[in-house]
């Protein structure tokens, strides 16, 4: 792991009408980290995401990837540059094959500059990408109608959908969530792998046990506050984040 | 002096025009595209009942407003709430409907002046030194009138508070006990009474002819548009806008232009800030 | 009591002529193309055995065909609904017009220019509210032909409501059918093979189905949908180009409800499953509303109505139904 920042996140900060939904977020990322944010439903996680790749305009603050100020930039452009995300509810396009939504990404800029695009036949580049990432070609998976697919599938997908682009930072909102845990299990080390191919990873988790295993840095957001950053393991010990995340002392703490 | 008066006449015009419309949006989020078609329905059922039947024109707009109000929670019940929660369908749908109406109507051979309802008083008054008649002085009257009672309606009535929950939260409002498709009827049809009674006041200053429907949809819509969709606060003020705006154009560069503004002011709107005045749906729909 | 639901398989010949196999049989090339050229063949030999009424009434299908094909490829592969087609007909119809009416060039030059130019002025117009959810779309296209005809009228460009008369017109004949039959079987063979083989097809399939998964595959949205509001547009902006050289004349009719509202309903009673459905929709309306002439507007209060019954009660439409019953089984089983 090299110190060489890939993203700074400053004094972000977002309402909706009256409502702080992030509130003067700072953290930064080294290249190839894995950093898990958790907290409580409601506390801003997915807005914070949304803020980073473009999706919402922040009110405060700003977002600077490889050393470039992208808080200004458009979603499409943000991705362009190699900085993808999934999203939370899966957003297959439902009236394709699995295998066609791959084509998108493979046309976009981004692939033929990095190279996935121009292998000439970008469906075999799909179905190749997607096998890779547990669609078996044998029960024809790949060909079915991405609105058939069961949860599984499409949170894999979602994540196809970042891989086609050969993205240095992949933010996945909740991929592990409404999961059964053979899928969590067959889904970790996809993640792990990522993460060796030099990919940096954010992850927005619930899933925590699963979380720890790939992350290597932590951060715990509560009504749009950071509380607390720092290594997996110390975060059951912070006093701030029993009380806010897990509801006072005598809690249940789920390792 | 004259343009603040028109201005005002106008604003309160275009106001009546919409008022329908957007509370039909705001609420149960039905685009009634059937809007312009209601309101000349209600002028042309009145001037029916008026001449042909012999009723007296109090009685002859309540009827035509009762019937449009009627027809307007028809199309609700009968057409709209199959398509529900698919917008294009929607609006497709119930332009179709206001479509064939006033189609309809121009074949039955309303064109020409022989549609024109009497003013509801004659004469008028001198303001500041600026004639106006009593037929403008009611549409200004009775736009503040509907205004007050759409704000009393929501605010103190079981049935208005229970539009006002369903247009902020439809779920919420389902899980409190509120039949949501009930709610949308009620408001599609006080939405087309809203236009038929819009109708009744401003098509005595004219012709009923059908192209003042389309023009009244386009009115609606960009005073909608302007003021954000779905926002009554923000049709009223987007009302006085385009309405002075108007005034403007019509007594400084050419008549026949007012429509003109209606259009740029949708499609400037659109490109500066396509949430409208007071709008929240672009907001609400990036947030994922 | 016994329950019974409707099964469906797809036909083994479906199956095995999909994308992803390599098709190997005569049979099976026909299954595919088979339909395609029979449409063909018919568009073709048709205008040979009508009489000079029908062939007059042709030449407008062909017209709404057009419409109807744009308006049907914007809705059901873009999600992008267009009240407005009376806006493509109108800038395309004056362009070429005026064109031929002020610099006195001929059609052959006028057509194009039109086609091309209109496509692109539409599109510029249309800009605003491509960014934006389709409700602003619809909105947009449903106001614009009615302003600008107003614009029109109270300006008097173009010489106002007298509109310009004395165009060059097509020769009688079946030319100017062969014209528009040969124009339109082009635009279906492209369109067919964008939205069903193309990537850039796909993209667009994309669009409608999920505008953020576009953003977030690294694509600009708003540029694909400004090319396929591009691709229609000239459609529509030739049929208006067309119907100016058929009529000889330019005016506001050109930006009347008929040319907004009719391929709608075309494309809807056609169905939305395939690029071809508009194009049975436009062959079923049009002759019918030809027939009804003689009642005036009260066609298009016919149409609106039967656009409506469809929208609501019957979305699946003609083509689709038909196209299920040929690619697929059916038959009841128990439950």
């Amino acid at each position: 792991m090299n110190d060489e920042s890939i993203l700074k996140v400053k004094n972000v900060s977002k309402s909706f009408s009256g409502v702080q939904a992030v509130d003067d977020i700072s953290f930064e990322l080294s290249k190839g980290d894995v950093l898990g944010i958790i907290g409580p439903n409601g506390s801003g996680k997915t807005t914070l995401i949304n803020l980073i790749t473009g999706f919402l305009k922040q009110d405060k603050g700003t977002v600077v990837y490889n050393g470039e100020d992208i808080s200004k930039w458009m979603p499409h452009k943000i991705a362009d540059a190699g900085l993808v995300r999934t999203f939370q509810f899966m957003r297959p396009y439902h009236t394709l094959p699995a295998y066609k939504n791959l084509i998108p990404p493979l046309y976009s800029k981004r692939a033929s500059r990095t190279g996935l695009g121009n292998l000439g036949d970008r469906d075999a580049v799909a179905i190749d990408i997607l096998e890779d990432i547990g669609f078996e070609r044998d029960t024809r998976v790949p060909f079915k109608l991405a609105g058939t697919l069961p949860l599984g599938y499409l949170k894999r997908l979602e994540l196809g959908r970042c891989i086609a682009l050969k993205p240095e930072l992949i933010i996945c909102d909740e991929v592990f969530s409404g999961l059964s845990m053979s899928e969590i299990v067959s889904m970790v080390p996809l993640m792990e792998r990522l993460q060796e191919e030099g990919i940096t990873l954010i992850m927005v988790e619930h899933r925590l046990r699963e979380l720890f295993r790939v992350a290597n840095r932590v951060i715990v957001l509560s009504f749009g506050k950071k509380i607390f950053e720092g290594f997996p393991e110390e975060v059951f010990e912070d006093e701030k984040v029993k009380e806010a995340y897990f509801g006072g002392e005598d809690t249940y703490v789920f390792k | 002096m004259g343009i603040l008066i028109y201005g005002l006449i106008n604003s309160l015009d275009l106001i009546l025009m919409s008022i329908g419309f957007a509370l039909a949006y705001g609420v149960s989020r039905v685009p009634n595209f059937a809007h312009g078609a209601l309101f000349i329905l209600g002028g042309y059922l009145t001037w029916l009942f008026l001449f042909r039947f012999n009723i007296p024109y109090l009685f002859s707009a309540l009827l035509a407003v009762i019937i449009t109000a009627l027809i307007g929670a028809g199309l609700y019940r009968f057409i709209i709430i199959r398509v529900r929660g698919m917008p294009i369908s929607e609006i497709i749908a119930s332009f179709g409907v206001g479509l064939a109406i006033l189609e309809f109507l121009r074949w039955t051979g309303l064109r020409g002046t022989t549609y024109m309802l009497p003013s509801f008083f004659r004469g008028g008054v001198y303001i500041f030194d600026i004639p106006v008649d009593f037929q403008r002085i009611t549409i200004v009257l009775s736009g503040i009138a509907i205004l007050v009672f759409i704000w009393l309606f929501t605010s103190y009535t079981k049935t208005g508070l229970a539009l006002k929950a369903i247009a902020q939260n439809e779920r919420a409002g389902l899980v409190l006990g509120i039949d949501s498709d009930r709610a949308a009827m009620i408001a599609v049809a006080i939405g087309a009474a809203l236009a038929a009674i819009a109708g009744i006041i401003i098509l005595p200053l004219g012709n009923i002819i059908v192209e003042t429907g389309y023009e009244v949809l386009i009115f609606a819509i960009a005073v909608s548009v302007c003021g954000g969709l779905g926002s009554l606060k923000g049709a009223v003020l987007a009302s006085f806008i385009i309405g002075y705006a108007q005034m403007l154009t019509v007594s400084y560069i050419a008549p026949h232009y007012h429509f003109v503004v209606a259009m740029l002011v949708i499609v400037i709107v659109l490109i500066t800030r396509p949430s409208g005045l007071f709008g929240k749906q672009k907001e609400l729909e990036e947030r994922v | 009591m016994q329950e019974l639901r409707k099964e469906r398989l797809d036909r083994g010949v479906k199956v095995r002529s999909e994308s992803i196999y390599a098709i190997s049989s005569l049979k099976e090339i026909m299954f595919i193309i088979g339909p395609g050229l029979l449409l063909a063949a018919l568009l073709l030999i048709l205008p040979l055995f009508v009489s000079s009424y029908w062939q007059g009434a042709l030449k407008i299908t062909g017209v709404y065909v057009l419409l109807a094909i744009g308006f049907g490829f914007l809705a059901n592969y873009v999600g992008l609904v267009s009240l407005g087609g009376a806006l493509f007909v109108g800038v395309g119809g004056y362009l070429s017009g005026g064109l031929n009416y002020f610099f006195d060039l001929p059609m052959i030059v006028t057509i194009p220019i039109a086609a091309v130019g209109g496509a692109l002025i539409c599109t510029i117009l249309l800009l605003p509210a491509l960014p934006l959810r389709g409700v602003y779309f619809a909105i947009v296209t449903l106001v614009y032909p009615m302003a600008l005809s107003r614009i029109i009228v109270a300006t008097g460009a173009f010489r106002g409501t007298d509109g310009l008369p004395g165009l060059e017109r097509f020769p009688v004949g079946i030319g100017p059918i062969y014209l528009i039959f040969i124009v339109i079987l082009i635009c279906l063979y492209l369109l067919s093979r964008l939205v069903n083989y193309e990537d850039f097809g796909l993209v667009l399939r994309g669009v409608k189905d999920n505008e953020l998964s576009i953003k977030a595959s690294a694509l600009h949205l708003t540029w694909y949908k400004i090319q396929a509001v591009f691709i229609a547009a000239f459609m529509g902006c030739f049929a208006g180009a067309y119907l100016t050289h058929l009529y000889g004349w330019v005016g506001t009719s050109l930006l009347a409800q008929d040319f907004s509202i009719l391929p709608v309903a075309a494309a809807v009673v056609g169905g939305p499953g395939t690029i071809f459905g508009p194009l049975v929709g436009a062959f079923i309306l049009v002759p019918i509303s030809e027939a009804m002439r003689d009642y005036g507007t009260l066609r298009i209060v016919f149409y609106a109505i039967i656009l409506v019954i469809f929208v609501v009660f019957w979305t699946e439409g003609i083509l689709d139904y038909l196209k299920r019953k040929y690619e697929q089984f059916e038959h009841w089983v128990e439950m």
